[in-house]
């Protein structure tokens, strides 16, 4: 395990530094000699990506406060036009540079502004000689911003003038970005998924306090155990972990067991990690409802999670229009005629449409009609007569807007829209019951 | 006029305290998430409505209203359709907050138009600077006014932002709104509130896991919007408060409308109200209509006219055969005695109200719990039979008794305490003995719960006994015989005073649940015509449109027009022929044909001499004629240039509707 070594900063300050970002140390080292000294000018821009929670943003953000770099940190999903975040960078960088002066309104519409304003930012400030570095979180976003955005922040040491070094964080990889004008190629490094003896090293390492590190590291040992085939996430194993400990120490606090008694622990916390991967990890009951749960010691069979509720009720014509809607979308039209006209047996026709779709046309997907064929299929499903009533017409628009068909084509809403059935087999099942 | 507006507030009234009254429970919730808040979990809540959307915009003001009044001043909105992009997300928000806070206390103007002024930054860092700002000032600024407001908000009022319709919002706005305030959930205090139409899954489908696992959500199931309307059914028919009544044609049109088509509350309300419009003004005698202190000056106040118009009545024709010759005479001449008469009727019509709805309750219990429910499971559907035709005629109601005679003692007994209390809670003085009766057949069923219970002490007592007897035989023996004269005596005793129960029901249902036709006068306070409410209520625009086209006389009154048959006749307006012909079209039509046609038409009665001039080539001004016509039809949606071939136009109806 390489410590963390740099003329530049003082030895106390790595050694927080290690403590603070555990299994990153090859990834932190690689930085800090990229930075090199503080007044040192380094790389334009810096492109870390990496899998979702492996660290990233954490790293940098404690890598810049703790050796009190300047910096300034904008996550790019916040701030979504290019005006707020040219607008958000440069009062962050007026107040950091002064937390005194009372900080004006910043106007920065265009990147030449921006620019301009940088410079002037910087030049009045006393931080000349050091490094300034611009952090973008979620650098993804950068994409759908205007086409100059992304290349300017590229090679923005060369356009200011100034020492500044601009570090993009994103989960995808740099390729995905490349603008094919082309651009100042930024240096890549990418952060690894942590392993299971790295998550296991950061989920012990905040243990609460009333409890000793080893007993926290057992627990955290089963939590894994359960969990890590599903989900390798950090940030969802901590949120996890956090739920359950509280039936972990149980026995403990009633006395049963003492810490040490890992194996009636496990019998203990079991079972109820395995619920919690069935219900909380898919967030079909919400974190507080489990910790009632927790509380009250009952089942979890009498709460209703969230796929529970899937049972939707729906007026009467609505069901037969989703119906038809159904029909219209998973059977071809040359079978219309056979299936709704040759004789007037409604419901026994109904039956046997639905046994011959299952097998054709499922896996193509929905198709496309248009609403006179739904309303002609709705006829005929319908056994007393159905008058087209304006009510009918405003049932179709509401089932749109509940999301249940989907309208295609919006060129001629008037002419003849068409419509798509989005729901699936199950749902008409429950419908049609 | 004013009873209906009265009425309307009353409506909703009802309304808004039922809907608070379901989210009572909801906002305790809200309160103790806040103070759980955790890790960087924004709390949730996905409030399930059922797909009556024109219903959510009143409990989502409710909700808000309430909201504002006990928890928080923060609260905003927000529809879909203003929220196209997350910019505009954001700026409704801010304006929202901004605006709420304004209202709540009137200190912070200057300061909060200051805000609003450079609104242009719409971005959550100036929203959290914003609420910091205003939450120091309320704390410390002027304590001592916002003493009595901190106790009713706290310390650090959550800020509520409730999405309206999940379902219309495009996936990306709501997925960076939550990232976004998810950074800055421990700055401010936001709960979120999913209004959902279909089903939670929604969440799932709406928001990917990496989205969703930021969200704390809970879930609430708001009351299903039959059991709504059955609580305004209840509230607003099922009452002798307010006189005006609905005929049971009518009510069924209603329903039917609810439970067809839309499941809307409004809309009911909003037919109803239209009933109530149209009975005032369709009825003359319905001045007669309103509560019983009034009646008297009014009936006083009745003119020479009205009281002919008293006499028109079918209802009270049929009345005044039915009494003998000198009073027939009285009533058809002399006004003042038919004053007095009407006021009679119009008490006794009252006091039948009154009888009718604790009967019809009653009567609900008892249906209610029958297996297969032959009169259906809610009173609405027993209202409704009972104002069509008698009741007890049909087959139903029999089938009903049959069943009811079969009921256990305990179910029995539970409805009969129901009843009592029913009946002890409405006002008539009728009740009186009936109450008394039932509370007899109660204290009944006790005495033989006794008889039972000794019973069943002699027969422990006799068990005991036949432990002692070892002998297996006498064992049996003495076992048939207990088994035996239970069946036979106590069961027989039973029945009988089920019968009995059942009968006297029988005949309160009899007695009470005359249909409302059956009464005099029911015109007076009964609106009954279901076809004009349909036909305001059911809009059919395409056969509107239809029979405006094809038989103009309908809508333009000119005698002229009246056509014959199926020939087109060449009075009618242009675009009525041109509609006529497309009607004999195929999916196709050709406008060279089409024009050919119309012009054969349009000469043919009006210059039958004049066709040597123009017989191959057609007249400027019927052509002028034919395009606007046929533009008039594009614009109503019947045809549209057609791609396939330059000279036709695609017909976009099929049939003639």
């Amino acid at each position: 395990m390489p410590n963390l070594e740099h003329p530049a900063y003082p030895a106390a300050d790595l050694l927080r530094l290690e403590s603070l970002v555990p299994c990153r140390e090859s990834q932190v080292s690689m930085l800090l000699s990229l930075f090199g000294e503080r007044q040192q000018f380094s790389f334009p821009s810096i492109f870390i990506y990496g899998h979702t929670s492996s660290g990233k943003t954490y790293v940098m953000q404690t890598l810049l406060t703790t050796l009190q770099l300047p910096h300034v940190f904008v996550n790019c999903v916040e701030y979504f036009t290019s005006r707020l975040l040219l607008e958000e960078i440069l009062i962050q960088l007026q107040s950091c540079s002064s937390g005194t002066e009372q900080t004006s309104p910043v106007h920065c519409d265009t990147l030449n502004d921006f620019v301009r304003l940088f410079k002037q930012a910087v030049a009045s400030r006393e931080l000349q000689d050091q490094t300034l570095y611009i952090v973008l979180d979620r650098a993804e976003q950068l994409r759908e911003m205007e086409a100059n955005i992304l290349p300017a922040f590229l090679r923005l040491q060369e356009l200011t003038d100034r020492n500044v070094t601009v570090v993009l964080l994103s989960e995808i990889v740099w390729e995905l970005f490349r603008p094919n004008i082309g651009c100042f190629e930024p240096f890549t490094m990418y952060f690894p998924d942590y392993s299971i003896g790295h998550l296991q090293k950061i989920l012990s390492q905040n243990h609460p306090p009333e409890y000793s590190a080893d007993f926290y590291a057992a627990y955290i040992n089963i939590l894994l155990g359960v969990f890590y085939m599903v989900c390798r996430d950090l940030k969802e194993l901590r949120h996890l972990a956090a739920l359950n400990f509280a039936k972990y120490c149980e026995p403990v606090v009633r006395g049963e067991a003492n810490e040490r008694d890992t194996r009636k622990l496990w019998k203990n916390i079991e079972p109820h990690l395995k619920k919690a991967m069935q219900t909380v990890y898919l967030r079909e009951i919400s974190s507080s409802q489990w910790e009632r749960l927790q509380h009250d010691g009952g089942e979890p069979g009498q709460l209703k999670g969230l796929s529970a509720h899937t049972h939707v009720e729906l007026p009467y014509y609505s069901k037969f229009l989703l119906i038809a809607a159904y029909l219209a979308s998973y059977n071809p039209v040359r079978t219309d005629k056979r299936f709704f006209l040759k004789h007037h047996g409604k419901i026994r026709k109904t039956n046997f449409m639905k046994k011959h779709e299952k097998t054709s046309n499922h896996l193509l997907g929905p198709k496309p009609f248009p609403l006179d064929r739904l309303l002609a299929i709705l006829y005929s499903i319908v056994d007393n007569r159905v008058a087209p009533t304006a009510n009918i017409f405003s049932q179709i628009t509401s089932l749109v807007t509940l999301q249940l068909l989907s309208m295609v084509g919006q060129n001629d809403q008037l002419d003849g829209p068409r419509y798509k059935c989005t729901v699936s087999l199950d749902f008409i099942r429950a419908i049609a019951r | 006029q004013q009873i209906q507006e009265d009425l309307n507030k009353q409506l909703l009234g009802n309304l808004v305290s039922f809907l608070s009254r379901s989210h009572s429970d909801f906002q305790e919730k809200t309160t103790e998430w806040t103070c759980r808040m955790k890790f960087r979990e924004i709390p949730t809540a996905a409030l399930v409505l059922g797909v009556n959307v024109t219903d959510h915009d009143l409990t989502f003001r409710s909700l808000s209203d309430v909201l504002q009044d006990s928890i928080t001043p923060y609260v905003a909105l927000l529809e879909a359709k203003d929220c196209p992009g997350i910019k505009n997300l954001m700026q409704k928000l801010m304006g929202q907050l901004m605006n709420c806070d304004i209202d709540v206390d009137s200190l912070e103007d200057e300061d909060c138009v200051q805000v609003s002024q450079n609104r242009t930054r719409c971005s959550m860092s100036s929203l959290v600077s914003w609420y910091e700002s205003t939450a120091k000032k309320t704390d410390s600024v002027t304590p001592s006014k916002k003493r009595n407001s901190s106790s009713r908000h706290w310390q650090s009022p959550p800020v509520v932002v409730i999405f309206k319709d999940m379902e219309s919002f495009t996936t990306k706005v709501l997925q960076d709104f939550i990232v976004i305030s998810s950074q800055h959930i421990h700055e401010l205090p936001l709960v979120l509130i999913f209004g959902i139409a279909t089903s939670p899954m929604i969440i799932h489908r709406l928001l990917p896991h990496s989205v969703s696992s930021l969200l704390c959500i809970e879930l609430f199931q708001s009351l299903s919007c039959k059991e709504h309307l059955s609580t305004i059914i209840d509230k607003l028919l099922l009452t002798s408060r307010f006189p005006f009544k609905l005929g049971g044609k009518v009510l069924q049109v209603l329903i039917n409308i609810f439970l067809y088509h839309d499941f809307s509350v409004k809309n009911f309300i909003k037919g109803f109200q239209l009933c109530i419009v149209e009975h005032f003004y369709s009825q003359p005698l319905s001045v007669l209509c309103c509560h019983l202190v009034d009646i008297k000056k009014r009936v006083c106040s009745l003119s020479h006219d009205q009281c002919e118009n008293i006499r028109r009545l079918p209802s009270f024709r049929r009345y005044v055969e039915k009494q003998e010759s000198g009073k027939q005479v009285e009533l058809l001449t002399n006004d003042s005695f038919l004053k007095v008469e009407t006021e009679k009727l119009l008490e006794g019509l009252y006091v039948y109200h009154a009888n009718y709805v604790s009967i019809l309750r009653c009567l609900h219990v008892f249906t209610s719990s029958l297996p297969k429910y032959p009169l259906g499971k809610q009173i609405r559907e027993l209202h409704c039979a009972c104002l069509e035709n008698r009741v007890w005629e049909t087959e139903e109601y029999e089938s009903s008794l049959q069943l009811a005679r079969m009921l256990n003692k305990i179910d029995l007994v539970t409805m009969l305490q129901q009843c009592v209390e029913i009946l002890m809670s409405s006002s008539g003085k009728e009740f009186d003995k009936t109450v008394e009766k039932l509370k007899e057949f109660l204290t009944q069923f006790q005495n033989l719960e006794a008889e039972a219970s000794q019973e069943q002490d002699v027969s422990v007592s006799s068990q005991k006994e036949l432990q002692k007897k070892t002998d297996l035989y006498h064992l049996q023996k003495t076992l048939l015989e207990l088994k035996e004269s239970r069946k036979s005596k106590k069961l027989t005793k039973f029945e009988m005073l089920r019968f009995e129960v059942v009968d006297y029901i029988d005949s309160l249902v009899r007695k009470y649940l005359v249909p409302a036709d059956d009464r005099t006068l029911h015109e007076i306070v009964y609106f009954n015509t279901a076809a004009v409410l349909r036909g305001h209520l059911n809009a059919a625009p395409r056969t509107a449109l239809h029979t405006a086209l094809n038989n103009p006389h309908w809508y333009l009154k000119n005698q002229a027009l009246k056509c014959d048959g199926g020939g087109i006749s060449n009075k009618a307006p242009d675009i009525c022929i041109v509609y006529k012909l497309h009607l004999e079209c195929g999916r196709l039509i050709n406008l060279v044909d089409w024009l050919e046609a119309f012009s054969t038409v349009v000469m043919a009665a009006e210059e039958p001499n004049a066709d040597a001039a123009s017989s191959d080539q057609v007249d400027d001004i019927i052509h002028a004629r034919f395009i606007r016509a046929v533009s008039e039809l594009e614009l109503l949606g019947f045809i549209k240039p057609s791609k396939q071939k330059t000279d036709h136009v695609a017909r976009l109806t099929w049939g003639g509707c």
